[in-house]
């Protein structure tokens, strides 16, 4: 415990460490005026999309607080073809959420099995009476609107199971076309063998419009005899697959027609990646809304995603211009604003895929070992980051051959 | 006996003059109170204020910014808070002890702005034993502590109040041998005489002038670290130790009285650094030697034009700020001392350097 | 003398139904009885519902008694009425600084029992958001020590680290202290994109940030004089107290299940374990200190491990644990964490046993008091660390 220093040497250190601190920018978050920056899965407060919702009670019975309130009753639907059956559908009269019991576990979130409950980071709900802190249907509705989209999941990980079977269809698709390519021209097209993680996951797209259906599949479902309910919802989901499908097959189209044998496309920042500075909102759409009757509130969250959708693609834009002319990095070229001085990695070695997987983590870079002895580092810390830097070169010696096949 | 009292009295009566001493002597009197009423209540607020954001600014916060531009009136809107708050009086406390121990503390701190000097001619008085008068006042404050604690019928306050008392006994020693150290220095205890002196103090065999901090750095620095543990600021504070008693003596305490307190430990800040100041900082000086504009009297330093006078106000609130910076940094930096560890540095350190200070400028004066 | 009873009466500082003894020691006007002083509940050398009862001559302490249960729930009675994603929810509420690492212990628990295969991806992330946790927990006792010690400022710092460590977690599993990210059979959804390289370049500002504690605390003369020799705690009264964690390793001896009985893949990396010479408070927050730096070395490790797949399995649509039992043994940032998970095969746990790390490291409280200064006692209490929900869960 090497710990021990000259007496009075410790009490200087101290000054040293305060002293420093008060040349520099503090930490504080200015709250009210500054809005933290809430990453989206932040759990804030739970809205309902009140039309998914099947009354299946599976949310209220799962609450480990008792927390959520749903009554409703059961509607007869008139047969939707001559000679069919009446059905009976439960109709929602009645969703609340008591905030004051509500422990924010998520589990309701979790087994909705109808994407009927979400997760807002939305926090500024505090109330001076503990009553108010029960929301109903409709307050719960309007939180909808501050649902962001989900973010993109880590390299590495198995992309959600609607984006999967989409990527694999459109992979068939492909493969199809290219087979049908291959009868005009002699070689197989290289867009088949193109990775799979470089094309838009579907889940990505976000389909506007959830109230549409595809009448086609609704027809032929009614046809076979299914309930109203389940022929709608149906349908439903599958305008939302087509609408995907074709958003995703769009931009398909626009990153293959970039991929052209070009490194550059490749570092294209996705539009999620950039990151935009919160808090300004687009005044035009905030404008139209106030116009049209929304609440403040609404209108306000509406304008900040609108601005930061605008800002977005003005970023991506700039970054690709700046990728082509040979910046290594685009989402670094982005202007983050106001960012505390932190030691940026900047020279971070420039390919990192993490997916590269190293064997044997137990052998150790002797080179840097004795280096470190040496500089009397301990022989933990040396050993440490010894094996650490075999694995980087590992790494970088993947890649390199990687590179040269 | 009548001569006796009148003789005594003639040895209060200002030396030097002072810009709070008018013809009337009615006019006078209310002029000095004002005039030392003012400095205790605004010279603590800018300490306070100076403290708050270079505490924040060091814990990488931002310190008070709401009330007042950048914060500057945090200290007045917690005052009003506190005069808002309920007084509180434990069922079982000395009520009259109890009530009247945040007065006894607070008043002698007050009483002592009366002979600070801060400026060329702007203190209230100029006593020939300024510097005996303000070191005996101060040590009254320990009575309304121990008071406190005693009165409060809390075994935290109990606790508090007696360590308060063996610390205010033991760095009371240390404290007065250094000051004396400066008396035998300047041959006066007049604070104005000291400040005076310091101005015309030349290395022995030079003309280098310079303030005594350079021939007694070891007193000022026995000083700084009495008057730190006097204040019972951190690393000092064991009889407020918030996390070990609660809040000492003050545990008890709510509202106007816990502010009283409060304002009794700024203030005794401001009246510790103003010492300072004077005894070892050259006053209302810039640097060694250098004359304030405007300024004829000894050493450039008296009998200044209004410019100067402002100019000298200036310097010596600057360099109250100075000392209280170094007071609050001690305070972010470092943890508290246990109880007896700060004892046995009061009498195997302290007093034995302070004595050893002591002999050393004796034998100077003699030997220069 | 009179006085002091009076007093006693008013304020008896002592719970119903207990005895006053108070022992008259010295004669005629010099006598002095013993004084009771009670810190806690609500004092703020015990963070949270704490309290102990102290007899003390003067400021030396003749005896210590803790008292506890001002915050007992009942969570293993309400375990029995929960299902096992339920107890996910409740179980990162005993221990409110180590929730990761307690609902990890759960569901390590339930899979054990299920005979689950935890697809690998998910047992790495496990590892590197329970590390993150551990960091986030020792940092917190990092500050509100040495704030007993009276130095307000590392506190300030720790928050600041706490706040870019609380946000890097936020972003993946949606909670800031009550993460709920675990799930039988993986985790409830994979990283966000961008979390590793965060996560590498905190593991980085973390280091160098490091080096203001050690300057500003650990290496600190005063910090020293009052840790250093106060409250030493012998291995052997340690280890006959039940004591782990960072408390037990102060006194050399290396126990850490993460090396001695590796679960996850800790068996697969080097996790070094600081230990100390003396046990006493200044080995303590030295192996407090020290665990955070191992921490950063175990996250760099395990980001060169990350393999891509799934992390998740495939569960039955009510998940019900087989019956049986068995004890699963984790360490968690304050020691070690046991669940003894007996199921007669329904949808809820039969019964769940906790053997919760604070609850057994204020077991050596007394031991420790026994004739010190209250100051020293302030040390003791602040370097035993512990929090009091996982005390009386």
């Amino acid at each position: 415990m090497a710990t021990t220093s000259p007496p009075g040497v410790g009490l200087a250190k101290g000054l040293a460490v305060t002293i420093k601190h008060l040349f520099r920018y503090p930490s504080t978050q200015m709250y009210p005026k500054q809005r933290p920056d809430l990453p989206p899965r932040t759990r804030g407060v739970i809205a309902l999309m009140d039309e998914n919702c099947t009354v299946c009670m599976l949310c209220a019975r799962e609450c480990p607080d008792w927390c959520i309130y749903i009554d409703s009753h059961k509607e007869t639907v008139p047969p939707a073809k001559e000679g069919g059956r009446a059905r009976t559908r439960n109709v929602l009269d009645r969703f609340a959420i008591d905030f004051s019991l509500c422990m924010y576990c998520g589990i309701c979130v979790e087994v909705c099995p109808f994407d009927a409950l979400w997760w807002s980071p939305e926090f500024e709900y505090a109330e001076f009476q503990i009553d108010d802190l029960l929301h109903e249907k409709e307050r719960l509705r309007e939180w909808m609107d501050t649902v962001p989209p989900p973010p993109m999941l880590e390299e590495g990980a198995v992309p959600p199971a609607e984006a999967a079977d989409a990527i694999a269809k459109k992979e068939k698709e492909l493969e199809a076309e290219a087979a049908k390519q291959a009868e005009v021209t002699a070689p197989p097209a290289e867009a088949a063998a193109a990775p799979a993680e470089a094309k838009p996951r579907t889940a990505d797209v976000k389909v506007e419009g959830a109230g549409e259906i595809d009448q086609e599949t609704y027809d032929r479902l009614i046809a076979e005899g299914k309930s109203e309910r389940i022929a709608r919802s149906k349908a439903k989901s599958a305008w939302v697959r087509k609408q995907k499908e074709k958003l995703a097959a769009e931009q398909e189209a626009a990153t293959a027609e970039e991929r052209g044998g070009d490194e550059a496309a490749a570092a294209k920042p996705k539009a999620a990646e950039v990151h935009v500075e919160a808090g300004e909102i687009d005044q035009e759409t905030y404008d139209q809304l106030i116009a049209e009757g929304k609440s403040e509130r609404m209108a306000r969250a509406k304008a900040k995603a609108a601005y930061v959708r605008k800002q977005r693609a003005k970023l991506a834009a700039d970054a690709e211009a700046g990728a082509e002319d040979g910046g290594s990095e685009a989402g670094g070229g982005a202007p983050e604003a106001s960012t505390p001085a932190e030691p940026a990695d900047a020279d971070e070695p420039k390919p990192k895929p993490a997916d590269v997987h190293v064997e044997g983590a137990g052998e150790i870079d002797q080179e840097t070992y004795d280096q470190l002895i040496a500089e009397g580092k301990s022989e933990r810390i040396a050993r440490s980051k010894a094996k650490a830097a075999w694995v980087r070169k590992q790494k970088q010696k993947l890649i390199d051959e990687g590179g040269d096949a | 006996m009548m001569d006796l009292v009148f003789s005594t009295a003639i040895t209060f009566v200002g030396q030097a003059t002072s810009i709070t001493t008018f013809d009337s002597y009615a006019l006078s009197v209310v002029v000095k109170i004002a005039f030392a009423l003012g400095l205790f209540f605004v010279v603590p607020l800018i300490g306070g204020y100076l403290e708050h954001k270079v505490m924040g600014r060091m814990q990488a916060r931002r310190g008070p910014v709401e009330a007042g531009p950048f914060g500057t009136l945090q200290l007045v809107a917690d005052g009003i808070k506190f005069i808002q708050k309920e007084d509180v009086i434990p069922r079982a406390a000395d009520k009259w002890v109890f009530a009247a121990a945040p007065g006894v503390a607070l008043v002698p701190g007050m009483l002592i702005f009366l002979v600070l000097p801060i400026g060329p001619g702007v203190f209230a008085l100029d006593l020939e034993l300024g510097l005996f008068y303000a070191l005996a006042i101060s040590s009254v404050s320990v009575l309304g502590i121990m008071m406190g604690g005693w009165a409060s019928a809390n075994k935290f306050a109990l606790l508090g109040g007696l360590r308060a008392g063996g610390q205010l006994i033991a760095y009371e020693l240390p404290l007065i041998l250094a000051a004396i150290a400066v008396a035998v220095q300047a041959g006066t205890l007049s604070l104005v005489g000291i400040v005076e002196a310091q101005a015309t103090f030349t290395l022995p065999g030079t003309t280098i002038n310079v303030w005594y901090l350079f021939p007694q750095f070891l007193g000022f620095a026995i000083f700084f670290l009495a008057a730190m543990a006097e204040l019972s600021r951190p690393p000092f504070d064991m009889p407020i130790a918030d996390s070990e008693l609660v809040f000492g003596y003050m545990t008890e305490y709510t509202g106007i009285k816990f502010a009283m307190y409060l304002l009794t430990e700024y203030g005794g800040m401001i009246v510790m650094s103003a010492l300072m100041v004077v005894l070892y900082l050259g006053g209302w000086q810039l640097l060694p030697g250098v004359p304030l504009p405007g300024c004829e009297g000894t050493g450039g330093l008296f009998d200044c034009d209004p410019m100067g006078t402002l100019l000298g106000v200036v310097i010596t609130i600057g360099k109250i700020m100075a000392l209280v910076f170094l007071m609050v940094w001690a305070r972010v930096a470092y943890p508290r001392l246990r109880e007896d560890q700060l004892q046995r540095f009061a009498w195997l350190a302290l007093i034995p350097l302070a004595l050893l200070n002591l002999a050393l400028v004796g034998v100077a004066k003699v030997v220069f | 003398m009179s006085d002091l009873s009076t007093r006693e009466r008013i304020h008896p500082g002592t719970a119903p139904g207990e005895d006053i003894h108070l022992e008259i020691l010295g004669e005629g006007d010099f006598a002095t009885a013993e004084m009771k002083l009670s810190i806690g509940p609500a004092h703020p050398a015990t963070h949270g519902v704490f309290r102990i009862v102290l007899e003390m001559d003067g400021e030396r302490i003749l005896g210590a008694r803790p008292v506890i249960g001002y915050m007992h729930r009942g969570f293993e009675k309400l375990a029995e009425h929960r299902d096992y994603r339920q107890i996910k929810a409740l179980v990162n509420r005993h221990d409110w600084l180590s929730g990761f690492s307690n609902e990890m212990g759960v569901a390590l628990a339930v899979e054990r029992m299920m005979e689950l295969e935890v697809p690998e991806r998910a047992q790495w992330i496990r590892m590197l958001l329970a590390e993150w946790n551990r960091i986030l927990n020792h940092l917190m006792f990092t500050g509100s020590f040495a704030l007993e010690l009276g130095a307000i400022t590392p506190m300030f710092y720790a928050f600041r680290e706490r706040e870019d460590i609380q946000h890097l977690l936020e972003s993946a599993t949606g909670g800031r202290l009550h993460f709920t990210y675990n799930q039988v059979g993986g985790l409830k959804i994979d990283l966000p994109k961008g979390f590793l390289r965060e996560s590498a370049r905190l593991s980085q500002v973390t280091r160098t940030r490091l080096r203001d504690y050690k300057d500003l605390v650990l290496g600190n003369d005063i910090f020293q004089a009052r840790t250093k020799g106060v409250g030493p705690l012998p291995p052997e009264v340690a280890l006959s107290f039940g004591v782990s964690g960072p408390t037990l390793q102060a006194t050399g001896v290396p126990e850490d299940p993460r090396v001695t009985e590796p679960y996850l893949r800790y068996g697969d990396i080097d996790v070094p374990v600081p230990v100390g010479e003396n046990g006493d408070s200044f080995d303590r927050f030295y192996c407090l200190l020290h665990r955070v730096e191992a921490s950063l070395d175990i996250i760099d490790q395990i980001h060169d491990h990350i393999p891509p797949g799934p992390v998740n399995t495939k569960l039955p649509k009510m998940v019900k644990a087989p019956e049986g039992a068995t004890y699963v043994r984790t360490e968690n940032p304050l020691g070690q964490l046991g669940y003894w998970l007996e199921s007669d095969g329904g949808r809820t746990p039969w019964r769940l046993k906790m053997r919760t790390p604070s609850f057994s490291n204020v077991q050596a409280i007394p031991y420790l008091l026994d004739g010190v200064l209250v100051p020293d006692a302030i040390a003791v209490l602040g370097s035993v660390f512990f929090v009091v929900g996982d005390i009386d869960r």
